[in-house]
């Protein structure tokens, strides 16, 4: 792995509150956004973040079932993977 | 941001909706250190051998797919053929080897365990017999023990005494398990120029030439590689093979990615990353989608073959273009009862098994997962395998046999298997007998194309 920096999506219809309540959950587990994006693909509400992690031992499934409930709260689906999967997969 | 959001939500879609996944991560475990003459000793160590190799086997591999979100499917083990390992055990019936596996494969938490298998390509051993001879029951006593017989090779000509004596081992394999529509043989295959580190099963075993511990990756995406020809407007052929380069290419690398982070967590060599396109019971997850595609009414017809080898050679080409490592049989499988589009196929009577088998002359495996009736002779059995073994022997390139001969059923009834190995419709076999023709036993000799030095 070459770093600890993760790629969290999430789609779903726009209403308000998505953003505070996506990045209140990542304030509660130290988990920083290094970078931003949001467009509107298909109809559907689109956000992507770039997190980092600093903490050695965080807990990267605790924290993706904290997403995954707010997401459901929300009604938007929350994913979060390492960014490693998108550099592999898309960069040479 | 380095990575465009657009490249990210394709990877989520193919995921999400396109059933692309790991299918399996393989360990694959060396019993070498394990023989000894009491078979009770033997099969201890045996137990003691793969529990310490594999114990954190299936924490390891799902931490990863917490860590990178796709999924993987099997987890699996795949061990030194037992023929050669149990040769010095004295017992005649090995029936407690595959016993023994099947408690570790259990205790594991794995899916399935590969290995109970003998390579009898020119002859067999006292030890190939032994074993042989146990798979019946073997089959039909353990519920994650896969076995394959290798009884051909470019190298070696075919044996045709293996291939005569397989035709009565399905058929008792089938007897055994007729309660269950003789799923024992849904884990047997018979091999031509079988690959020593192939993590797909039912034909995974840990060749002889590979390292004490070794992890194999098995990457599939037939859906992946289905929506991304269909969403091509009015495409060439060679757009389509460009296509589907580009696709393989990503999923590979995914593959790469995976496999080398379970190696390196695991303490383990990483072996290959096999890309085949192995479809699934789910809808669109379907070679036969991809070849009806590229234009074919159903697939079966005129042009089939065709079109699965500029599918097999392109997904080869972009996998060989993603990772080094590219090994064991990468290519498209054509399972008929795991692929919703080919059971279809059949019921329609578009494909037949002549026609499957012409079509495993251009991709990656053979004769996979097709029922034929219960009352199919063994002799006819044996030829079926003799003729995907001579297509193997003269191409150079793995072939194999997946035959149940389901036990009551007739040409149209439907069998049921569950799980990922679906359900098949029983396909009619030439009626006329080549009896004679397996009974002459011997050697078929080792082709021209074996004079490579």
């Amino acid at each position: 792995m070459s770093s600890s920096r993760f790629v969290i999506t999430v789609i779903g219809l726009d209403s308000v509150g998505i953003v505070a309540g996506i990045s209140r959950v990542m304030a509660e587990h130290h988990v920083n956004i290094a970078d931003i994006r949001q467009t509107i693909m298909d109809d559907l509400f689109t956000m992507i973040m770039l997190a980092e992690v600093k903490s050695e031992n965080f807990d990267l499934a605790a924290f993706q079932e904290a997403m995954s409930a707010i997401g459901k709260e929300l009604g938007v689906q929350v994913i979060v993977q390492h960014e490693d999967v998108f550099r592999f997969m898309h960069r040479i | 941001m380095i990575i465009h959001p657009e490249e990210i939500l394709e990877t989520i879609n193919m995921v999400t909706n396109e059933h692309l996944d790991i299918r399996t991560v393989t360990m694959g475990i060396n019993l070498r250190g394990c023989c000894h003459p009491e078979i009770a000793t033997f099969n201890e160590k045996v137990y003691t051998r793969i529990l310490r190799c594999a114990e954190n086997l299936v924490r390891t591999t799902e931490d990863i797919q917490t860590l990178y979100g796709i999924p993987i499917i099997n987890k699996r083990i795949s061990v030194t053929p037992i023929a050669i390992v149990a040769e010095s055990c004295h017992a005649e019936d090995l029936n407690s080897v595959a016993e023994t596996l099947d408690r570790a494969a259990q205790e594991a938490g794995i899916d399935f365990i590969g290995g109970f298998s003998a390579l009898v390509q020119k002859g067999m051993t006292p030890g190939d017999r032994r074993l042989i001879n146990s798979i019946p029951q073997a089959l039909a006593s353990t519920k994650k023990v896969c076995s394959s017989v290798n009884v051909a090779t470019t190298k070696a000509g075919i044996n045709m005494d293996a291939v005569a004596l397989m035709g009565h081992i399905i058929k008792e394999t089938a007897e055994l398990t007729r309660d269950r529509a003789g799923i024992g043989c849904a884990k047997l295959v018979v091999f031509s120029n079988a690959p020593d580190d192939n993590p797909f099963m039912a034909g995974a075993f840990h060749g002889i030439g590979e390292p004490d511990c070794v992890i194999n990756v098995g990457v599939s995406g037939p859906g992946v590689v289905n929506s991304a020809v269909r969403s091509l407007q009015d495409p060439t052929l060679g757009d389509i093979s460009e296509c589907i380069k580009k696709t393989a290419f990503k999923i590979t690398r995914m593959g790469e990615m995976v496999g080398k982070e379970v190696a390196r967590r695991l303490n383990a060599q990483f072996g290959v990353l096999d890309l085949s396109l192995a479809p699934t019971p789910a809808v669109g997850d379907s070679v036969a989608a991809i070849l009806e595609a590229m234009g074919l009414e159903s697939c079966g017809t005129h042009g089939t073959t065709a079109a699965l080898a500029l599918l097999n050679d392109a997904v080869k080409k972009g996998g060989a273009m993603a990772s080094s490592s590219v090994g064991g049989l990468s290519g498209a499988f054509i399972p008929v009862s795991e692929d919703e589009g080919m059971i279809r196929a059949v019921q329609r009577g578009s494909l037949s098994l002549d026609k499957l088998e012409a079509m495993t002359c251009v991709c990656s495996v053979g004769l996979d997962m097709i029922a034929v009736p219960g009352d199919t002779p063994a002799s006819t059995i044996s030829a079926i395998i003799a003729d995907e073994m001579a297509i193997g022997m003269i191409n150079k390139k793995t072939t194999a046999v997946r035959i149940i001969p389901a036990p009551g059923t007739r040409v149209g009834d439907m069998v049921e298997f569950g799980g990922l190995l679906g359900s098949a419709p029983v396909m009619p076999v030439h009626n006329f007998s080549s009896e004679t023709f397996i009974a002459r036993g011997g050697r078929i000799p080792a082709p021209i194309q074996s004079l490579t030095n």
